[in-house]
């Protein structure tokens, strides 16, 4: 599945070319390997593992580190192997399936290859190309604003994977004009965030503000009384969207 | 060893720090958006073909909704 992202939406897909994806795959093993086996090696597959990127990548070929989250073999027949596997981008699935293979000593290619999920967007509500024609044809002909509305999502749904920080009015437009967010603007956050974590900045109206980098982990920002606690790396909300209220405390840094 | 969820697994809570509220003059709740506002913050979940690239995928978007802009999330080759 695609997501896309339509006009001001598109400065948001940094955070989803950064998140994590889920993919269906075949692999082929190149001999016989009881399924037993199969699935007893692929189990060690789990968590973080090594990887180079190959040739024909667009990414320098250092050897990095990347995690597997979850990965499920689904069925096994014969020399094929369907499985499921969610992984930290920049994982390359047909370089899993050959570095799979060599640990079963037989080795391995990745025959087939679907991404099932993209952050928040996965294939259970992606939308085909029929049906977004048919509701775009309902709206145009027939002036049914509501066939639209299903098709399309706002742009906070694509990003509803990110941990939160939701802030005050009053340091919203602020955040706009790329000042970094500090303690006082913080009304609520997510639990769980650690420094050099992309985050969220919303309004109280739940509205993309813009995307961060968090300074400090949650329990930090909780406990805060000024001091910055997020810095602005793309801002999505169109400044002026909220007034630039001068509060009487420091809400936020100035860019 | 620790038990990795993927980020749209993960179990957040969220945690109170402060009161506030907010001024219903200025912005709107992301599905409450007039359409043109709806839009352009709109993305779409696609399921696309196999056939036709992402690129000429998201011109055909573009065209059908009457934008000048669009990107998309990457395409199958890359990670």
């Amino acid at each position: 599945m695609l997501p896309v992202a339509l006009k001001d939406a598109a400065k948001a897909l940094m955070a989803v070319l950064n998140a994590g994806k889920e993919y269906v795959a075949v692999m082929k093993l190149h001999s016989d390997v009881p399924a037993s086996r199969i699935r007893e090696v692929m189990s060690e597959f789990v968590g973080p593992i090594y990887q180079r990127p190959p040739v024909r990548a667009s990414v320098k070929r250092r050897l990095r580190i990347r995690t597997i989250y979850e990965l499920e073999v689904l069925e096994v027949e014969g020399r094929y192997v369907l499985f499921r596997v969610a992984c930290e981008a920049g994982t390359y699935v047909r370089k899993l399936c050959v570095d799979i293979g060599n640990a079963l000593g037989c080795g391995a290619h990745m025959q087939e290859l679907r991404r099932t999920r993209v952050g928040s967007f996965s294939e259970d509500d992606a939308v085909t190309l029929h049906e977004f024609s048919e509701a775009m044809f309902l709206w145009r002909e027939l002036g049914d604003e509501k066939a639209v509305r299903r098709v399309i999502r706002p742009v906070e749904h694509m990003l509803s994977f990110l941990p939160r920080i939701v802030i005050r009015d009053s340091a919203v437009d602020a955040i706009c004009h790329g000042a970094q967010l500090a303690a006082p603007g913080v009304l609520k956050l997510h639990s769980g965030i650690e420094p050099g974590d992309m985050v969220l900045i919303t309004t109280l109206k739940g509205e993309a503000v813009a995307l961060a980098e968090a300074l400090v982990s949650s329990r930090e920002m909780m406990a805060m009384r000024k001091g910055l606690v997020a810095r602005t790396l793309r801002v999505l909300m169109k400044p002026g969207t909220y007034p630039r209220m001068w509060s009487s405390r420091e809400v936020v840094k100035e860019p | 060893m620790k038990e990795l969820k993927p980020p749209w697994a993960v179990e957040r809570e969220l945690l109170v720090k402060a009161e506030g509220e907010t001024d219903p003059r200025y912005g709107y709740k992301p599905e409450e958006r007039p359409l043109s506002e709806y839009i352009r913050l709109g993305a779409i979940n696609l399921d696309k073909p196999p056939g036709p690239t992402s690129h000429e995928v998201t011109t055909w978007v573009k065209r059908i909704v009457g934008v000048d802009k669009a990107g998309h999330g990457g395409t199958l080759g890359a990670p």
